[in-house]
């Protein structure tokens, strides 16, 4: 039902309708204090990552607040270690997935020339791939290697993050004023850049804490099964897997790391679907007289 | 009085649903073949190669030479590709090169438990996410629905081997409701012993519901919120009717992309959990076939999910053409 | 049955928030009459439309008044309760028949599921009977279909169909027409009209109907009474002919003045002002600040309803100081000095869409020239190819045979490939200002663009002119400060053309820039239009499907259908004498207002 002329109320912007929802600032906060932990950890660690320590699987004390795990050593150093390749593989991974994936779906939306059906039937084939299985064929055939985790986690996420910048590109480039600056004479570069992709900001930032957190589960998946980061290195996703034999014994060596994935992918989680939210209602301009 | 015109209509083909099965299934196959290129292509990156994982490490060269003759790896890359995939064809899915045994034996024992387990799954999946998923889109923005929502919102973020370990911890160690290891004898079904397939099925219904259950409702709710839908209660009938004939009939096809997305995300769970559980499952033979550069192995059972993968794709776009009369009737 | 059929009194819908969105709207209607209820987008017409259902949309509730139908309330009552009153005591028909019927059920289900779910039973029969009522085919066949297999026009006779097929004494239809072609329109009127005669049940018992629309010359030809609504509030309401012939209310008195008539084409005038939206109306009359009548007393409180004579009631303080309709003398053709230099031509241009289903031609053959200063006008229904060739013109689409020349010069069909003074030369404005602008930019620097890409001036240069120029758009020159979203829609417009302007062309394109406005601000765009024209010098390719928005701006008229030219001429020669059928049967579908004084 079209709306027609006449003065419609100005939504709010972006920001208070993200920090009205309790989730989202929960999910901020939380999160960032968590992303503290990953990051900076390691500078206020009581011991080396790899130091061992004392017996394996001791309960916790007043020494070791955590226990040891299966080798010895000490949880909550490993703990304050283990967050930096999950960030960091998981962030790199994203970084680059967006950058080539947007350049190809910006092309494939724009160029309306058999440059769109070719990169797409690529993006398909990629796309029958589940990504684990992926993965694990890369580590297969390159052998435990952090450089092939993030390739790969990155090539898993180019297909959609395409898809999604090609059906954005697609909406906005019949938009009036594309087609005002076509009509212009206006050069490629300058049309993509001044006209098209501040317009598809929106769905990027809406999409990018999904992906996120799908990479660091990725990234998760492969060091649990031992075929991406290798032992003595701290990890997360990795001490879960070591520490397994000791779950009657010691859980904590093994339900500390656990804690720390759930609340860092849970937290990104609430804050991407706060920004998804809040992006999407001040899109909105149906007012509600007619 | 004008006489009123039709919609024209094309050139009728007679039957033109099969011929959409067809296009689409010539084009999975198409896809296949590139995915088993890649597959190839994938496993050999690097030069260590099959013989060396057969012999180890401290293998002398000219008993690797020996070993590489034997299996034909001297040969150039297209002509193994050319023999492997030949080979596909006629059943011989080769020889797993730790196992000293056909591929064929290792995994068929393997398929048949991965496929019970994903089954199992599937069967309370779609009944359960259309269910919460409509019971929250129809109560949306009360209670029950922020309940569902945050909750789906935040099981979906945990990786299910960490929702796989939490299940143990509670209902296996702490409870002792269930055993904390779902193994099984060779030869036996794990049909024989229910209580293993429990917490795996948990595990895997876990993530995949809750994504299941947030895609359903956001159907629901873009159906619900349509001019027909409006219509439909303007026309004065219930509500029942209207969720039912009205809103669902219409988010059913979106509905069923979901359902098929997760299915799809279903194989990459499956690896993770069984290797969790210690389930003997497809799942957890190319886990270990990989840690064993096992290539032959890693090859065949990696086409073989990637072939379901992309049968499960086609069966979802066929549905939904089912499904939404506009796509079903026109050309 | 004596005695109205549909009673409303003392209505008042509030949102959720507390601020009024309708109020104090009251009216009977009898068996077999109709009712038009019109206004402008955010009068709150449709909110009252569906009160009247005892709907109301998330956000808006009923805070006061009662709607009584043949005796029954429909207010009041259990959510379950007014649902099964629906259908059988009243029914809707809503604007777009393509969303509003269920895409996934067969249309003689739609029909058959409303009378299983309001009268006896569904029978084959009964389904087949009320599709037959509405002149629609009544075979299986036809009843198996799918909304989407059919016309735009077919899918409104299923609405009206499903609206029918309970035999309610009420139907209101909300704006059933637009989004059709015109021939399609004046079909389904006809349709209406008999329909109401001969009643739901076909026996002639006459059906009530309430029409809203914004369309004040399709209400013309159907309503026996008119309620215009203004920010809320009924502001007039009596017989049809009195309040379109001889209106009280100043706000009515410009609306009817606003619209175009393609048999006196004359100078329009729109009304100054925005229209009030919700929670900004004044404390006293809400049309005062706009009101060239306005008085001190206007400002302290709302007017009520007077009674003016037998049963013809105005919500106005001064009303008897209501000039009557003047309309403007018809305007003469235009005495601009123009320089006969031929500007444009174009020579058998072909243009084609290309699909997966194959290719379609969207026009073939066209053939016309516009000389300097001259207005000519591309007429036709949607799919007649008459936006495909403007487009062609601007460069936005490559046609596939034929020349454009512009002063000579044949021009490539893409824009990218013309050269920087080509394209300096044509400029465009689009039909929807929703999406014209891009909300990213500050209208001074949506306006300031293509001077200094197309004109090489400077930046400095460029915003000095950007400010001239919202003068000359008649725009405050506040307003190059802000974003597009902070405008409204008639603002928006007037910024396209100013971005348009700004490269001095010699032809402005003007691709339906009317169409998706109010009335009101319809009349002052293109009363802007026709300024710039003779102060510019401006030459004009002007697209429309509204014959009577052509006669008021264009010289010369091309009639076009699917396709194809089917005449083409001076627009006072065509217009009066029309020798093409298709021609004819476009003018004679024209709805038009009656005259002062006379019936239509």
């Amino acid at each position: 039902m079209s709306s027609r002329s006449g003065a419609f109320p100005v939504r709010a912007a972006g920001w208070p309708r993200f920090a009205h929802r309790p989730s989202a600032r929960a999910g901020l906060v939380l999160g960032g204090i968590i992303l503290l932990i990953a990051l900076g950890g390691p500078f206020v660690a009581p011991h080396p990552f790899d130091a061992i320590v004392g017996p394996a699987f001791q309960a916790p004390d007043s020494h070791f607040p955590l226990g040891t795990d299966f080798l010895g050593r000490d949880v909550l150093s490993r703990v304050l270690y283990g967050g930096r390749t999950v960030v960091g593989l998981a962030g790199a991974a994203t970084l680059l997935a967006y950058l080539i994936g947007v350049s190809i779906g910006l092309l494939a939306g724009f160029s309306r020339s058999l440059l769109d059906p070719l990169l797409m039937r690529a993006m398909d084939v990629l796309l029958a791939f589940p990504p684990v299985l992926f993965l694990l064929v890369l580590a297969t055939g390159a052998g435990p290697s952090p450089v092939a985790l993030v390739l790969g986690v990155a090539t898993v996420n180019v297909p959609n993050i395409a898809r999604i910048v090609r059906s954005a590109t697609l909406d906005v480039s019949v938009r009036g004023y594309v087609e005002a600056a076509v009509a212009r004479g206006e050069p490629t570069a300058v049309l993509l850049a001044r006209e098209i992709l501040p317009n598809i900001a929106n769905t990027l930032l809406a999409d990018c804490g999904i992906r996120f957190t799908g990479s660091i589960l990725l990234v998760a998946a492969v060091n649990f099964l031992g075929l991406g980061l290798q032992p003595p290195t701290a990890d997360w996703a990795l001490m879960i897997s070591e520490n397994r034999d000791g779950l009657t014994i010691q859980p904590w060596a093994l339900a500390a790391p656990a804690l720390m994935i759930a609340l860092l992918t849970i937290c990104v989680n609430l804050v991407a679907d706060g920004v998804a939210r809040s992006l999407g209602r001040s899109l909105d301009s149906e007012s509600a007289v007619r | 009085m004008a006489t009123i015109t039709l919609e024209r209509p094309r050139a009728a083909r007679r039957y033109p649903f099969v011929e959409y099965v067809a296009r689409r299934v010539g084009a999975g196959l198409l896809t296949l073949l590139v995915v088993s290129m890649l597959i190839f292509a994938g496993v050999q990156v690097l030069p260590g190669d099959a013989a060396s994982a057969v012999l180890g490490r401290n293998a002398t060269p000219s008993a690797l030479a020996e070993l590489r003759h034997q299996m034909h790896l001297d040969r150039p890359a297209p002509e193994r590709y050319l023999s492997w995939l030949g080979g596909l064809l006629h059943g011989d899915l080769g020889q797993s090169a730790t196992a000293q045994q056909p591929v064929l034996d290792l995994i068929s024992g393997r398929a048949a438990n991965s496929g019970i387990l994903a089954l199992i799954t599937l069967i309370l999946l779609v009944p359960l996410s259309l269910l919460f998923g409509v019971l929250a889109a129809t109560r949306a923005g009360r209670w029950l629905d922020h309940l569902i929502s945050t909750s789906s919102l935040a099981v979906i973020a945990l990786p299910e081997f960490v929702i796989g370990t939490v299940l143990i911890l509670i209902f296996a160690v702490n409870l002792k409701l269930v055993p904390p290891v779902s193994l099984v004898l060779p030869g036996e079904s794990p049909l024989s012993q229910p209580n293993i397939l429990v917490l795996p099925v948990a595990t895997l219904l876990g993530a995949s519901l809750a994504q299941a259950i947030r895609m359903v409702r956001a159907g629901m709710l873009e159906a619900l919120r349509s001019d027909y839908v409006q219509m439909a209660r303007l026309n004065g009938f219930d509500e029942r009717q209207v969720v039912l004939r009205y809103a669902l009939r219409n988010a059913l096809a979106p509905t069923v992309q979901v359902i098929a997305l997760d299915v799809q995300w279903l194989i990459g769970g499956i690896i993770v959990t069984e290797y969790v559980f210690g389930y003997p499952g497809l799942g957890q033979g190319l886990a270990q076939a990989v840690s064993a550069r096992d290539i032959p192995l890693v090859q065949s059972v990696a086409l073989l999910l990637a072939a379901v993968f992309i049968a499960i794709n086609i069966v979802a776009d066929l549905l939904v053409v089912f499904l939404i009369p506009k796509l079903r009737t026109a050309q | 049955m004596t005695g109205p059929v549909l009673q409303v009194q003392d209505l008042r819908l509030n949102l959720t928030s507390g601020e009024t969105v309708v109020e104090d709207v009251s009216f009977d209607l009898l068996p077999g009459q109709v009712l038009g209820l019109v206004g402008e987008s955010g009068c709150g017409k449709t909110t009252t439309a569906l009160a009247l259902l005892g709907y109301c949309r998330p956000g808006i509730y009923r805070a006061a008044g009662r709607v009584t139908i043949a005796g029954e309330h429909i207010t009041g009552l259990p959510e379950a309760e007014v649902r099964r009153r629906r259908g059988r005591l009243i029914s809707y028909v809503a604007q777009d028949p393509a969303t509003s019927l269920n895409p996934a059920m067969r249309v003689g289900d739609q029909v058959a599921a409303m009378l299983r779910r309001h009268a006896r039973g569904a029978t084959a029969q009964a389904v087949a009977d009320v599709l037959a009522r509405v002149h629609l085919p009544a075979d299986r066949a036809f009843q198996r279909r799918f909304p989407h297999q059919l016309s735009g026009g077919q899918q409104q006779r299923v609405a009206i169909a499903i609206a029918l097929v309970c035999a309610p004494p009420v139907v209101v239809m909300d704006e059933p027409t637009t989004g059709l072609d015109v021939i399609t329109q004046a079909v389904i009127l006809k349709e209406i009209d008999r329909l109401r005669r001969v009643g739901a049940r076909g026996d002639g018992t006459g059906l009530a109907i309430v029409y809203v629309s914004h369309d004040l010359a399709v209400v013309a030809s159907i309503a026996d009474r008119i309620a215009v609504m203004y920010a809320g509030r009924i502001v007039e309401e009596g017989q049809a002919i009195e309040v379109l012939t001889r209106p009280r209310h100043p706000y009515t008195r410009g609306l009817v003045s606003s619209i175009p008539d393609h048999a006196t084409p004359r100078r329009l005038r729109g009304m100054p002002g925005v229209a009030v939206g919700v929670g900004e109306r004044p404390p006293g009359c809400a049309f005062a600040p706009r009101c060239p009548q306005r008085q001190d007393d206007c400002d302290r409180s709302v007017p009520v309803l007077v009674e003016t004579t037998t049963r013809h009631h105005v919500r106005c303080l001064h009303w008897q100081q209501t000039p009557p309709l003047r309309l403007d003398p018809p305007l003469e053709a235009w005495s601009i000095a123009r320089g006969d230099l031929l500007l444009l031509a174009v020579e058998n241009l072909r243009a084609e869409h290309g699909g997966r289903s194959g290719t379609v031609v969207a026009a073939h053959d066209i053939s016309f020239s516009i000389d300097s200063g001259e207005c000519l006008a591309l007429v036709g229904e949607s799919g007649s190819g008459k936006t495909t060739i403007a487009r062609c013109v601007a460069g936005l689409h490559e046609p596939s045979g034929g020349r454009i020349l512009l002063s000579g010069t044949a021009l490539a069909g893409m824009a990218r490939r013309r050269s920087r003074e080509q394209r300096r030369r044509i400029g465009i404005v689009f039909q929807n200002p929703y999406d014209s602008l891009n909300p990213r930019h500050r209208v001074r620097d949506i306006i300031a663009r293509p001077a200094i890409l197309l004109r090489e001036i400077s930046k400095g240069e460029a915003e000095k002119e950007t400010l001239e120029l919202l003068e000359r758009v008649r725009l405050p020159r506040r307003l190059a400060e802000r974003f597009p979203a902070e405008l409204s829609g008639g603002e928006r417009q007037r910024v396209a053309i100013a971005r348009a302007l700004a490269a001095r062309p010699d032809l402005l394109i003007c691709d339906e820039v009317t169409s998706a406005l109010d009335v009101s601000v319809q009349a002052a765009v293109l009363d802007l239009l026709a300024s710039l024209r003779s102060e510019l010098r401006l030459a004009m390719l002007f697209i429309s499907h509204d014959l009577g928005v052509v006669a008021g701006v264009a010289d010369r008229v091309i009639v076009l259908e699917r396709g194809a030219l089917c005449e083409q001429g001076r627009v006072d020669a065509l217009l009066r004498h029309p020798t093409h059928e298709y021609t004819q049967r476009l003018i004679a579908a024209a709805p038009r207002l009656p005259e002062a004084g006379g019936v239509v």
